[in-house]
């Protein structure tokens, strides 16, 4: 008998590390939602002076995968600076993890979102951001490229799932090259919608399907 | 290798009873042959004699006559008869049709391909138990209306539906009724002869037979058309060579159901249910209290993931399932807990024990104990338990 998960998913969703919350954290997110299914909060304590990452703890509403992906990246991404941090990708956490099923991807991406959240909510209350990025197709496909395709597990911009997006007046449309009545088309159209509706210019996200 | 396994999984299949398989081998090694008619060779008369005799077993079962009930390879081919062929048979005549929002995907899935080819389908809305409202059905019969279907019983949180009215509505208005009878047949009471339905689903995986076999019960008279093409075999209305072990395997089985094991069974379902409300705080139970499935008992454990309970319960030795996003292949969270009210969270934190043959008080209480530890230890790290 074979568990879809390596040793070491199971491993950290037995014995999560660095699970909790930091009272007063410097940055802090959540993301996900329980409409999609998971969520992940992370805590971060970091140095001002050095930018490092002195403690990270994280919460996990979610399956296997993302709870033993919260675990990895808080590992992963202690005693790093902030710039560090921010580069890790989900595949890397993923490779740390030795791996995690095709279908399972988008809960991970979830915990490195998370990761990158709360450190951009830090440099937002530190005035390291420059102003805010109006939406344009290239902001779309950036994020686009978190969402993951199910039957691959890589996301829908490289598996060419997106035929075409365009955005008017605050109106995003997304053209998926897959039939409605697809296994995944509601999954998908929930995820695309979730990563974009957020985007502080966007009013309303349309999903088409390909019939 | 799994004999201290503790399987709690049973509507979605059931562990074989010896005596089904010792009544079923027969067929394999010594009457082997194909049914043949009265004039055929006598290994085949005698296989014919065992396909009439499983046949009118499971008849006299739910009240019908042999004649009335059609073997299939289960469930899914069931429903799909009793909804193409009657669609086919009646087109002409309208193409209303109406199914509950809660159905199992074979009724559900088969009603969504025939909007597709022309047909127009009402999903009827059920309340906060999962009960379908007898005065929208009434409002939702058109005079084009061709076919109801609405299960006995549900897969996902037992609910059992009231079929006696809702039959007498169709009969009143005209209209032909499905009814899916795959989790209750066996478990709660079916008459034909009282209750007025026109076609019946059911199956041999959920009670202890083998699977691959089901049937479907078609009342005499009623507009059916075939829908696979073949041979003329089952009264012409299912091609193929029949499954002859399996229907005597599916018999066997409906003989070895008896009141006292149901009663049981609902004895099992109360202790996880009694149990989870007073060990675990903040737990829902999805369906109804009193009118539900004996076997079955689901219950949402609000603030936790059901992907994640059910991997923590099968390293310690339990199966049951979720309705969790996460646990379905199409990622999709329950259709049934959505139907009835409840948001995405209730459909991921929702878990399913459904009881069997082989189930004790013993492995009642012990989930109880199991799931309560689980859920406790996933809240931990919850960020939505700290929330609120």
């Amino acid at each position: 008998m074979q568990f879809p998960y390596t040793e070491k998913v199971l491993e950290h969703f037995r014995h999560p590390r660095n699970v909790g919350k930091i009272e007063n954290p410097d940055g802090k997110s959540m993301e996900g939602s329980p409409a999609c299914g998971d969520m992940v909060a992370v805590y971060l304590t970091i140095n001002d002076d050095t930018k490092v990452i002195e403690d990270i703890k994280f919460e996990s509403y979610g399956c296997a995968s993302n709870i033993a992906t919260g675990s990895v990246i808080t590992e992963m991404a202690k005693g790093k600076t902030i710039d560090e941090a921010k580069s890790i990708s989900w595949k890397q956490a993923a490779e740390e993890l030795g791996g995690l099923p095709p279908v399972k991807a988008h809960c991970s991406v979830l915990a490195v979102e998370g990761l990158r959240a709360a450190i951009r909510d830090y440099e937002e209350k530190h005035g390291l951001v420059t102003e805010k990025e109006p939406t344009t197709d290239e902001v779309i496909k950036r994020r686009l490229k978190h969402v993951m395709n199910p039957l691959t597990g890589l996301d829908v911009i490289r598996t060419d799932l997106i035929l075409k997006t365009s955005v008017e007046d605050g109106i995003v449309r997304v053209v998926v090259d897959l039939p409605s009545d697809h296994q995944f088309a509601s999954a998908i159209k929930e995820d695309i919608i979730e990563k974009l509706d957020s985007l502080w210019d966007v009013k309303r996200v349309e999903v088409v399907f390909t019939e | 290798m799994f004999e201290e396994m503790i399987y709690l999984d049973n509507s979605a299949c059931t562990r074989l009873d010896e005596r089904v398989l010792e009544a079923m081998k027969q067929y394999y090694f010594d009457v082997y042959a194909v049914a043949t008619s009265e004039f055929g060779y006598s290994m085949g008369i005698d296989a014919r004699e065992g396909l009439e005799a499983s046949r009118g077993i499971i008849a006299s079962k739910m009240g019908g006559s042999p004649e009335e009930l059609v073997f299939t390879s289960g469930s899914t081919e069931s429903s799909n008869m009793a909804l193409k062929g009657v669609a086919s048979a009646l087109k002409k005549k309208g193409k209303h049709i109406i199914v509950s929002k809660i159905e199992d995907f074979p009724v559900l899935n088969t009603a969504k391909a025939l909007e597709k080819q022309g047909f127009e389908v009402d999903y009827l809305d059920v309340d906060g138990e999962g009960k379908v409202d007898i005065e929208s059905l009434e409002t939702t019969i058109r005079d084009d209306t061709i076919l109801v279907s609405v299960q006995q019983a549900n897969q996902e949180i037992g609910t059992l539906q009231d079929l006696e009215t809702i039959a007498s509505v169709c009969k009143e208005k005209d209209t032909l009724l499905h009814t899916d009878a795959t989790h209750s047949f066996t478990r709660v009471p079916l008459d034909v002869s009282k209750i007025p339905v026109d076609l019946v689903t059911i199956s041999g995986h959920t009670i202890h037979g083998p699977r691959g076999i089901g049937a479907l019960y078609v009342r005499e008279g009623t507009p059916i058309r075939k829908w696979m093409d073949g041979g003329f075999q089952e009264f012409n209305l299912r091609a193929g060579v029949e499954n002859i072990p399996a229907a005597v395997g599916f018999a066997k089985a409906v003989e070895l159901v008896t009141p006292k094991e149901n009663k049981k069974l609902a004895e099992m379902r109360d202790r996880v249910i009694d149990g989870a409300f007073e060990k675990i705080p903040d737990v829902t139970l999805n369906g109804s209290r009193k009118e539900r499935l004996p076997q079955n008992a689901n219950i949402t454990f609000h603030y936790v993931e059901g992907e994640s309970i059910t991997l923590h319960l099968d390293m310690r030795g339990f199966a049951v399932s979720t309705g969790s996003a996460c646990f379905s292949k199409s990622l999709e969270a329950s259709h049934v807990i959505r139907g009835i009210g409840g948001d995405h969270e209730r459909a991921h934190g929702s878990v399913r024990f459904t009881f069997g043959r082989y189930n004790t008080m013993k492995d009642a209480d012990a989930v109880v104990e199991a799931i309560s530890e689980v859920v406790e230890q996933l809240r931990v790290i919850s960020p939505l338990r700290n929330e609120n």
